[in-house]
């Protein structure tokens, strides 16, 4: 559970994002989207203690002001828009890495450590890959390893910033796909950043638009996006279309909407 | 579950006993070669009879033995401590920096002990000067570089990152170097002997500087080693490592200090050589391909070696005159590592 009160974070003394109060519950999928600029990334960098911000954040009734770092990356995973992969490094040893919350700063990975990488790779069907360079891979390959070091952290909470934004149509709806399963099979609550409204309303239960750093609307994915809203808040014309259930944005060209 | 399967490369045992080996051939040449020839065999004997072997005696003369345990070995010792804490901490520093060009001398350490030591040569007095108190000098103006260097960084109103203080780094080294440079001219006298300090060499003082440099460099290494993990999860970047628990500035710190500590130490009694701390990484990358947790121990043992037989050069192609090791290091280590380059696909 992710409970935000009055939060706001001033970058270069503008707020960036200005008293956010929110709660997300546990297992539900909240994607926070909102126009460039409207402190989506920001408030995920909030969350995950990487920017000052007043207010407060609590994770699980825990402030996170309160927690030392490793005990804050036990309770939350980031998986961040623009990874660092070092191509050097294999996809195990990457993997690996996301177990450093769960070790002291000297000590080894245990037995454990390898296990709970191992179940995070096999989950993710990477086991193979274990021993290939991360730079051999593929940008959709990429993405489900970061993927894998996120759910090797164990952390009940991962935020993800633009997940999909690397991916092309198919690789996009396998990664929600499978991010939906896991979320199922570990409990897990997931925030992500989105762009892409119509994948958006698909996956998650739950939106939260922001714009200029407040919360402008949230719930269902049908009462967030609106064509009214997606006019108001990212000057956009489109058609919001239902289809079986699930909405399509499409996009207006402007020129041919009088015909 | 094939649990076990899923590894980190680490020192694995090949790469440690190539490492081991080249040492061991490195030492052994080091100590054998020299004006004065002494076989192995004997050296052997004389080092049993050290050991207070039963029913040993040491074969050479009063005078050999003298070579071989106060000028040789020591003198091994020395430039295996130099070259193996240079070749650390420039792996260290590229590690913490993200950046494949950081060498040990970074944050202003060279300009620093180059100060110092200019300063030392241009006003101390003869008697002083000498053997006792240069490296002091070298040692205490490094030092007072890096922790200039810091102070820089920190006072920086903007986001106190990696960047911030390699700039920080940069400021401060140029100060320093302008201070020596404007000694330097002041006391042209000196010219030679500071010019010399500056392309570096490993000193025939015996023992003495080998207990000088040891401490920091043991020091050094324990720290840096003991990270070398973390340093890892420090190469994915700061806000990936503070997202994976790791406590970036706090972690960041300790390597810094140790890697300059040993670094400043190392300079202060073998004066700046430059390559090795560059050179030497990047080669065991470009061979090896591994990660920071096998490479700052293979970059210690193989740095070590590297700056042994450099000085072997450096002592014995023009002797009995000496070769800036400063200029072996490059002389020999630029076609070697053009080479790696030519012929690897692995790497960084």
């Amino acid at each position: 559970m992710i409970e935000l009160r009055d939060v706001t974070v001033r970058l270069g003394g503008r707020p960036v994002v200005d008293r956010v109060t929110a709660t997300v519950g546990r297992g539900e999928w909240v994607a926070l989207i909102g126009p460039n600029g409207a402190g989506k990334t920001t408030l995920l960098r909030a969350v995950a203690r990487l920017v000052p911000f007043t207010g407060s954040i609590a994770l699980e009734g825990r402030s996170t002001g309160t927690l030392r770092r490793t005990e804050l990356a036990r309770l939350l995973a980031v998986v961040p828009q623009e990874p660092s992969t070092p191509p050097w490094m294999t996809v195990g040893e990457y993997v690996l890495l996301g177990r450093t919350p769960h070790l002291g700063a000297l000590a080894k990975e245990s037995g454990r450590d390898r296990e709970a990488a191992a179940r995070a790779l096999d989950r993710l069907d990477l086991l193979d890959y274990r021993e290939r360079r991360l730079g051999t891979l593929s940008g959709g390959e990429k993405q489900r390893v970061v993927v894998a070091r996120a759910l090797a952290q164990e952390a009940r909470i991962v935020l993800l910033d633009e997940p999909t934004a690397s991916l092309d149509i198919g690789h996009q709806q396998q990664a929600l796909e499978l991010l939906d399963v896991l979320r199922a099979e570990s409990e897990l609550t997931l925030v992500a950043a989105m762009h892409d409204l119509t994948l958006a309303a698909q996956y998650a239960g739950r939106m939260l638009l922001l714009e200029r750093g407040r919360i402008a609307a949230d719930g269902s994915p049908r009462e967030v996006v609106t064509e009214d809203a997606l006019s108001r808040y990212y000057e956009a014309a489109v058609d919001v279309i239902p289809v079986d259930g699930r909405i399509a944005v499409v996009p207006r060209r402007a020129a041919s909407s009088n015909t | 579950m094939q649990a076990a399967e899923v590894r980190a490369r680490g020192l694995g045992p090949l790469g440690a006993c190539a490492a081991a080996a080249f040492l061991l051939v490195a030492v052994v040449t080091g100590v054998l070669v020299g004006p004065i020839g002494l076989g192995i065999g004997p050296v052997l004997e004389s080092a049993a009879a050290k050991l207070q072997l039963p029913g040993v005696a040491s074969p050479l003369s009063a005078t050999e033995e003298a070579i071989l345990w106060e000028i040789r070995v020591p003198r091994v010792a020395l430039a295996a401590l130099v070259g193996g804490m240079l070749a650390l901490a420039g792996a260290t520093y590229q590690g913490v920096f993200r950046n494949p060009l950081a060498d040990p001398y970074l944050l202003g350490v060279a300009a620093g002990a180059g100060l110092g030591a200019t300063v030392a040569i241009a006003y101390l007095p003869e008697g002083l000067r000498g053997q006792r108190l240069l490296p002091v000098a070298a040692f205490v103006g490094g030092a007072v570089a890096v922790v200039l260097t810091y102070a820089v960084g920190r006072s920086a109103r903007r986001e106190r990152d990696a960047a911030t203080l390699v700039l920080a780094g940069v400021t401060v080294a140029a100060f320093f170097t302008a201070l020596q440079t404007f000694v330097q001219q002041q006391n042209s006298e000196t010219l030679q002997q500071v010019y010399t300090w500056i392309l570096g060499n490993i000193p025939s003082t015996g023992w003495s500087d080998v207990w000088l440099v040891l401490p920091y460099v043991v020091v050094a290494t324990v720290v840096i080693l003991a990270l070398r993990r973390v340093v890892d999860v420090l190469h994915l970047g700061e806000d990936e490592a503070a997202s994976l628990g790791v406590n970036v500035r706090r972690v960041r710190l300790a390597l810094v200090v140790a890697a300059t500590l040993g670094t400043a130490a190392a300079v202060s009694v073998a004066g700046l050589i430059g390559f090795v701390g560059i050179i030497v990484p990047h080669a065991i990358r470009l061979l090896t391909g591994v990660g920071y947790r096998a490479l700052l121990p293979l970059s210690l043992v193989c740095g070590a070696g590297f700056l042994v037989l450099a000085d072997v050069i450096a002592r014995t192609a023009l002797s009995p005159a000496e070769i800036p090791l400063g200029v072996v290091t490059a002389f020999f280590g630029a076609p070697f590592f053009a080479l790696v380059l030519r012929s690897t696909r692995v790497g960084p």
